[in-house]
């Protein structure tokens, strides 16, 4: 039985492991020729799907003729090396390992492998992947670059921790310290029910009422950043304040009684005792939130606007890269799906390095 | 100045939702500079009745006090504690009587500040007296050996006797006049307990003392006065010797030689 016992849960442990790591190559896999076409450059680029003229040299004209063909055909290999990535996840035994390392192996020599890397290298530093001739008679490029949607997501996250945090805050603490004891169970209940609305109701919410409202107080457009933070806030405020509270009520009575017995007053209290010995558990669901907040969808589709723009003011419409993926996924083939998927590995990378260093921070302090 | 510190008068406290009173009739005087301990079967109400003496009760709303509990300070005179309705009257009550609990409660921080917290409260913002008051009071509780070169490290990390004994230092600090003790070792092993008798012992000759204890070796070691309270009720209140030697009821008896409780 103990033996049992300890494979499963090593399994278990396990199956999360590669799952992550199937997550991440194939996240990788699929965006490199958009790493590659565009470099760290991407990240810094606000243009997305627009034509550039190149400048022609003959090398290069040489070169690009056998390119083509290879960018087309990596999305029709792909996908079934995909299934079956999927199929061996599914399966979740620790045999899978060796298996998922050999395909991941694979799959990258078959990507890698066929020359691409060769063939880009050799493009002279330029950018630019050459497309056929336009009707001018001169080679254009489409062009992506994700620094519209990345500064939007990190600035509409931004706005929904400053708006949520306090405000989360204050309700956990008036629901477990202040609040008379028969106010206590519904309004728990509120939060949580609220916390269970699926987030495009936030969404549809937001854009027929709460944008055209914060738009009346702010002026601007009823679409824009600051709705789009402010929604996101909204979303995830029920979310933070029902997992603070419940790191709150983890405070022994004694050690709060024992502070009032030394005269300390209710806001003391709450200060000095019950913040620092909940630490961990407050620091804990803002990080959470944080992670909900960064990847939200569809409540910000509906109210960001969608426009690959960078906000001059907070109440200007722009974009983000989860609402980007959702909107531009099912059109997207080649080049820009590659493009695509670099977003989501930077999505994946910004949220984990935040979580990442929010946890190692806090957790660091936390230990005095 | 009368001889008693504090005095409890005809009182009667029932707890919230409660049909019955769980204490009934309480008259008991804490008399100055000496230990008074309350003994009795668990359940007895003698926990409840420390614990009405600074008010703690008043954090959970809709207790019911009757009768009187009078404090006699020499700054404020006569005070009937139960009369008191402001926060501020509350913070003069719980820094005049302090109270130190069942378990340990360091705080979330460094024993500097667990000591320094309740002076900072007090509005003592000044570092040099911080740092003289803390030391004065680890040194009052036999810590400050034990603990001068880790000031700044988390409270939590130390045993679980000297906690205690830090939770003490924090309250001697604050230089009350009564100090509870709500079964101060019952968590603590017996090495620990004695320390913490022995400064039991210390603290009186500055400090009025009343403790709650299951232990009724412990009574007899430490305390000058002895109260046995039995179902709410205080069934006899003497000399320590008296109730020991020569218990005046059947049940007192009966409840310290083991009989019973």
């Amino acid at each position: 039985m103990e033996r049992i016992f300890r494979i499963i849960s090593q399994s278990s442990a396990t199956f999360l492991f590669f799952v992550l790591i199937a997550t991440v190559s194939v996240l990788y896999l699929y965006a490199k020729p958009a790493i590659e076409q565009f470099g760290t450059y991407f990240i810094i680029d606000p243009r997305w799907g627009v034509e550039v003229t190149v400048k022609e040299s003959p090398t290069k004209a040489i070169q690009t003729t056998p390119s083509s063909p290879q960018a087309s055909s990596e999305p029709t290999t792909t996908p079934t090396e995909e299934e079956n990535l999927e199929d061996e996840d599914t399966q979740a035994s620790i045999s899978d390992d060796e298996n998922l390392d050999n395909l991941d192996a694979g799959l990258d020599d078959d990507l890698g492998g066929e020359d691409i890397d060769a063939q880009i290298t050799s493009d002279d530093e330029d950018d630019f992947e050459a497309n056929p001739t336009n009707a001018a008679g001169e080679k254009t490029e489409v062009v992506y670059g994700g620094a519209v949607p990345i500064v939007g997501t990190i600035f509409s996250t931004a706005i929904a921790m400053l708006f949520s945090i306090p405000i989360a805050m204050g309700i956990a603490v008036f629901l477990s310290e202040i609040a008379h004891e028969k106010l206590v169970a519904p309004v728990g209940i509120a939060i949580e029910l609220l916390a269970a609305i699926p987030s495009i109701i936030y969404g549809m919410w937001a854009l027929f009422y709460f944008g055209p409202f914060i738009a009346s107080i702010f002026g601007g457009h009823s679409v824009s950043l600051l709705v789009a933070g402010l929604t996101l806030g909204v979303m995830i405020i029920p979310f933070m304040a029902a997992l603070s509270r419940d790191a709150i009520n983890t405070t022994p009575d004694v050690l709060k009684e024992s502070a009032y017995a030394m005269g300390a007053t209710k806001l003391e209290v709450t200060k000095d005792i019950i913040f620092p010995y909940a630490k961990a558990g407050i620091i804990g669901s803002i990080i959470i939130s944080l992670g909900r907040a960064l990847g939200e969808t569809m409540a910000v589709a509906f109210v960001i606007g969608g426009v690959f723009e960078f906000a001059k003011s907070v109440t200007d419409p722009t974009n983000s890269i989860p609402v980007v993926l959702a909107n531009n996924f099912a059109e997207s083939s080649g080049l820009s799906m590659n493009a695509l998927f670099y977003l989501a590995l930077i999505l994946f990378v910004v949220s984990f390095i935040i979580i990442f260093a929010a946890k190692h921070y806090f957790l660091r302090r936390n230990k005095l | 100045m009368t001889q008693n510190k504090m005095e409890v008068k005809d009182f009667s406290f029932t707890y919230k939702g409660a049909a019955k009173p769980s204490l009934r009739n309480i008259n008991l005087p804490i008399e100055r500079k000496k230990v008074t301990a309350l003994i009795g079967p668990s359940g007895c109400g003698k926990s409840t009745l420390l614990r009405s003496m600074n008010r703690i009760h008043d954090l959970y709303p809709g207790n019911k006090y009757e009768g009187q509990i009078m404090l006699h300070t020499e700054d404020e005179g006569h005070t009937d504690i139960l009369t008191l309705k402001k926060e501020n009257d509350f913070i003069w009550l719980r820094q005049t009587v302090g109270m130190v609990f069942q378990k340990p409660t360091p705080f979330p921080m460094s024993i500097f500040d667990n000591i320094a917290y309740g002076l900072r409260l007090q509005g003592e913002k000044n570092k040099a007296v911080l740092q003289e008051k803390v030391e004065k009071s680890l040194k009052d509780v036999a810590l400050w050996k034990e603990v001068k070169d880790r000031l700044n490290d988390d409270a939590r990390g130390l045993s679980g006797g000297q906690q205690q004994r830090l939770c003490i230092a924090r309250v001697v600090a604050l230089k009350p006049e009564v100090i509870l003790f709500d079964e101060p070792t019952s968590a603590l092993d017996p090495l620990s307990t004695l320390a913490i008798e022995e400064m039991i012992f210390e603290l009186k000759q500055d400090y009025t003392i009343a403790i709650v204890t299951h232990n009724m070796q412990q009574a007899s070691r430490i305390s000058d006065y002895t109260a046995f309270m039995y179902l709410g009720e205080l069934i006899e209140f003497d000399t320590t010797d008296n109730i020991f030697t020569a218990p005046k009821k059947q049940q007192t008896e009966d409840y310290i030689t083991g009989k019973f409780g």
